[in-house]
């Protein structure tokens, strides 16, 4: 056997190596930041902003900060940040004025949240039937122990405040607008000329004015409209109103749903002689509700946002208990703050949520 | 099914006939409206006579007592009510024209960089648009507005380039003198705008009938700009400006916008425009791939394949959430209650509480947001409908 040319090949070569420049991290930079000279320049500039506000900003919230005292003049001395009023007012900007002795109540309606929302949020749970159950049971379960009654001390919805009078009124708003949407997505698509024309009027209206004149009115015409004898609490008319303004959003998303829906699911339950609400139960709205599950978590974003409109008809909120402690010569001036730790707290839920929808969004997407 | 229907239980009965059911639920439903409303009115009348007041628009015309601090039209606290409630109406519409146009700039720049293939530049997008649309957009306004009361007071005020002063009363800015002439240059310009927009109808149409290009950016480009420009040259600039400058107490000339405008307008501009930005990156991605690798195929180069091919496509997803996005920006401008900023909203709730004519004021808010929104949802039905014509 000579050396040579010829020598056929027996054996497979083995896979070389990628170039060394595009793979690993050298790739990765390359292809990511450094592929054009436009790309270059752009990656510079963004360095740049970075080391301009990033190291800044860390030393004024950590690193120069004072965490220990009890009023802003523990901070006369520092130039960061001042983060006092957080062990100071910290079950206040929780639970606004709602006693001490018994903010333990509103620790475990939250607590009891998680198991209420596992089902709805993840399909496989174990014992998720039950749990199912025990969402339908939360919000009786979770007004009772808020309001309290039935041996449990009652405390006036007046001290309701804080992140959870936001978390109250979003969830309530969203737990009763959910019906209620649903009644209105399929009045709209209703074949009786008055309860359509009934419904787009509802959605359209609500659709169309700002919260905040809903708010108004809450708080300045509806006491006008009931008799005189009959006076609702001003968190009860509150959540009245975010109902049906989430109602109306809520509606068009589960529209958005029911249209998504084949023309032959509508016919094959006609066909199987189901009445109009049965084939809405137990074939249409399913259907609709899971693809509606994204807009539906968009809504309760918005929803959970826009609690802090509560603001302007005298409520306090997180917001407005963070407003009132900045205008408080104890706290004067600590408004960025202040404000950056409410912030944090709206970030982070809606944030989470809106992560969470993504993921959901993806998953519906494959199961289809 | 344990429920099936059992045979003649209810055969020949008014709950079988479809129509009869339809007729009937909705007779209780327009009975059931009806009963509420009249328990309401009835109500609300008696509410009303036992405080002594009476329904009607009459008190617009009544003198409103109350001062409004920026008004685009003369105003005095001897004025009307219904003068009053037009300054704030006025006030509404400026901060949300002036939102609409940044958040249109600040949304289509951060869309287009978030699709960037530079990992720095898209997170960085990412962190704006995430950032600011998950934080509610009252607490973004009272912070700017913290932010902007917190700047120097006047006798200390920033100074950007001996023109522009920054304090705690606003921004202080050089206001622009038209001179005799500057109406004719103005006037030469919106001339030049609609003949543009007419040659640029008319080479669009040639072109799809005869293939022919018109090179129609240039010649509007002359006509909006080239031509206002050589006659304001040639008429001797007849534009100056009033520079504002620093007195002991106060600052002589210039113009002055509030820190409540501001911090509102900037509020909004950054909330409205984080959404602006996913409309504009999902108007993108909805084009389809193929699309563009046509569009090189065929030649393109991808400066033209933007222009003529992806964006065209891309605005008929983008236009009708975008129009959706600006009546979501007026009608949050109306959160300029919290600030001070005396916009329609806050300045109706004044006069609330100035005349007591609740309802009435409540009334006209629900008139005017709800023409706004009815004239944005007719705009979006036209432009649904024109481009439903150029598809396939």
């Amino acid at each position: 056997m000579t050396e040579g040319f010829h020598r056929p090949q027996t054996e497979m070569i083995p896979n070389r190596a990628a170039p060394a420049s595009s793979v690993g991290i050298v790739g990765w930079v390359r292809t990511n930041l450094l592929s054009s000279w436009v790309n270059v320049g752009l990656t510079l500039i963004g360095f740049y902003l970075i080391w301009l506000i990033v190291p800044p900003l860390l030393m004024w919230a950590f690193f120069d900060a004072t965490y220990i005292g009890t009023d802003r003049f523990a901070c006369e001395d520092r130039v960061g940040a001042c983060w006092v009023f957080l062990d100071q007012r910290f079950a206040q900007f929780l639970y606004g004025f709602y006693p001490s002795e018994q903010t333990w109540r509103v620790n475990i309606a939250l607590i009891m949240l998680i198991p209420a929302l596992a089902p709805l949020l993840f399909d496989k749970m174990p014992g998720g039937k039950y749990l199912r159950w025990f969402s339908l049971a939360y919000p009786f379960i979770a007004t009772f122990l808020l309001i309290g009654g039935f041996g449990l001390e009652e405390i006036p919805t007046n001290k309701f405040g804080g992140f959870m009078l936001n978390i109250t009124v979003g969830l309530a708003g969203i737990f009763l607008s959910l019906p209620v949407g649903i009644l209105l997505a399929l009045g709209r698509r209703s074949q009786l000329p008055f309860v359509r024309i009934f419904c787009i009027g509802f959605i359209e209206v609500f659709r169309g004015v700002p919260l905040i004149t809903m708010m108004f009115t809450a708080a300045m015409l509806l006491p006008l409209f009931l008799p005189p004898q009959m006076s609702l609490d001003l968190v009860v008319r509150v959540i009245v109103v975010v109902t049906a303004f989430a109602s109306a959003y809520m509606a068009e998303v589960i529209r958005g749903g029911l249209a998504a829906i084949d023309r032959g699911q509508y016919e094959a339950a006609q066909a199987l002689g189901l009445s109009y609400w049965k084939s809405m139960l137990l074939i249409i709205l399913p259907q609709a509700l899971k693809y509606s599950i994204p807009g539906i978590v968009n809504t309760f974003i918005a929803l959970f946002k826009d609690t802090t409109l509560v603001i302007v008809i005298g409520l306090f909120d997180i917001l407005n208990i963070g407003r009132s402690m900045v205008a408080n010569p104890d706290w004067l001036g600590l408004g960025i703050e202040t404000y950056a730790i409410i912030a944090l707290s709206f970030f982070t839920v809606c944030f989470s949520i809106s992560r969470y929808s993504l993921s959901l969004e993806r998953r519906l997407d494959t199961s289809r | 099914m344990t429920d099936t229907p059992k045979p003649g239980s209810s055969s020949g009965s008014i709950w079988t006939n479809e129509r009869a059911r339809g007729i009937v639920s909705q007779v209780l439903l327009v009975g059931g409206i009806i009963a509420v409303v009249w328990f309401l009115v009835s109500n609300t009348n008696t509410n009303l006579e036992q405080a002594g007041l009476e329904l009607g628009f009459g008190f617009l015309a009544d003198q409103a007592f109350f001062e409004i601090n920026q008004n685009l039209i003369e105003y005095s606290s001897t004025s009307t009510f219904g003068r009053a409630l037009l300054v704030g109406l006025l006030n509404t519409l400026l901060v949300s024209v002036l939102g609409i146009i940044t958040a249109t700039i600040v949304g289509f720049v951060m869309g287009v960089l978030r699709l960037s293939n530079n990992w720095m530049v898209s997170r960085m997008a990412g962190i704006y648009v995430e950032g600011t649309r998950n934080v509610p957009l009252l607490l973004q306004i009272i912070f700017w507005w913290t932010i902007l009361t917190g700047l120097p007071r006047v006798a200390d005020s920033l100074a950007i380039g001996n023109a522009v002063y920054l304090n705690n009363r606003g921004v202080r800015f050089p206001a622009p003198i038209l001179e005799p002439g500057m109406g004719l240059v103005i006037v030469t310009a919106v001339i030049g705008l609609i003949v543009a927009l007419i040659i640029s109808g008319w080479a669009s149409r040639r072109r799809v009938a005869t293939g022919q290009g018109f090179p129609s950016l240039w010649v509007n480009l002359m006509l909006i700009f080239l031509f206002p420009v050589l006659l304001f040259l040639l008429l001797g600039r007849p534009l100056s400006f009033d520079v504002p400058v620093p007195g002991r107490f106060n600052f002589t000339g210039g113009m002055n916008v509030t820190p409540e405008l501001v911090a509102l307008w900037w509020a909004l501009t950054l909330y409205t425009g984080s959404f602006i930005a996913e409309t504009v990156r999902a108007g993108i991605l909805a084009v389809h791939r193929g699309q563009t690798e046509a569009a090189y195929a065929l030649g393109l180069r991808p400066g033209q394949t933007m222009r003529k091919v992806v964006i065209p496509q891309a605005l008929r997803v983008i236009v009708p959430p975008l129009t959706s996005q600006y009546l979501n920006l007026t009608k949050n401008s109306s959160l300029a209650i919290v600030v001070g900023y005396q916009d329609f909203v806050s300045v109706g709730n004044t006069a609330l509480n100035q005349s007591g004519h609740s309802i009435e004021i409540v009334a006209i808010w629900l008139a005017v947001y709800l023409s706004l929104s009815l004239a944005t949802s007719a705009f979006m039905n036209w432009y649904n409908s024109r481009i439903a014509l150029v598809e396939r």
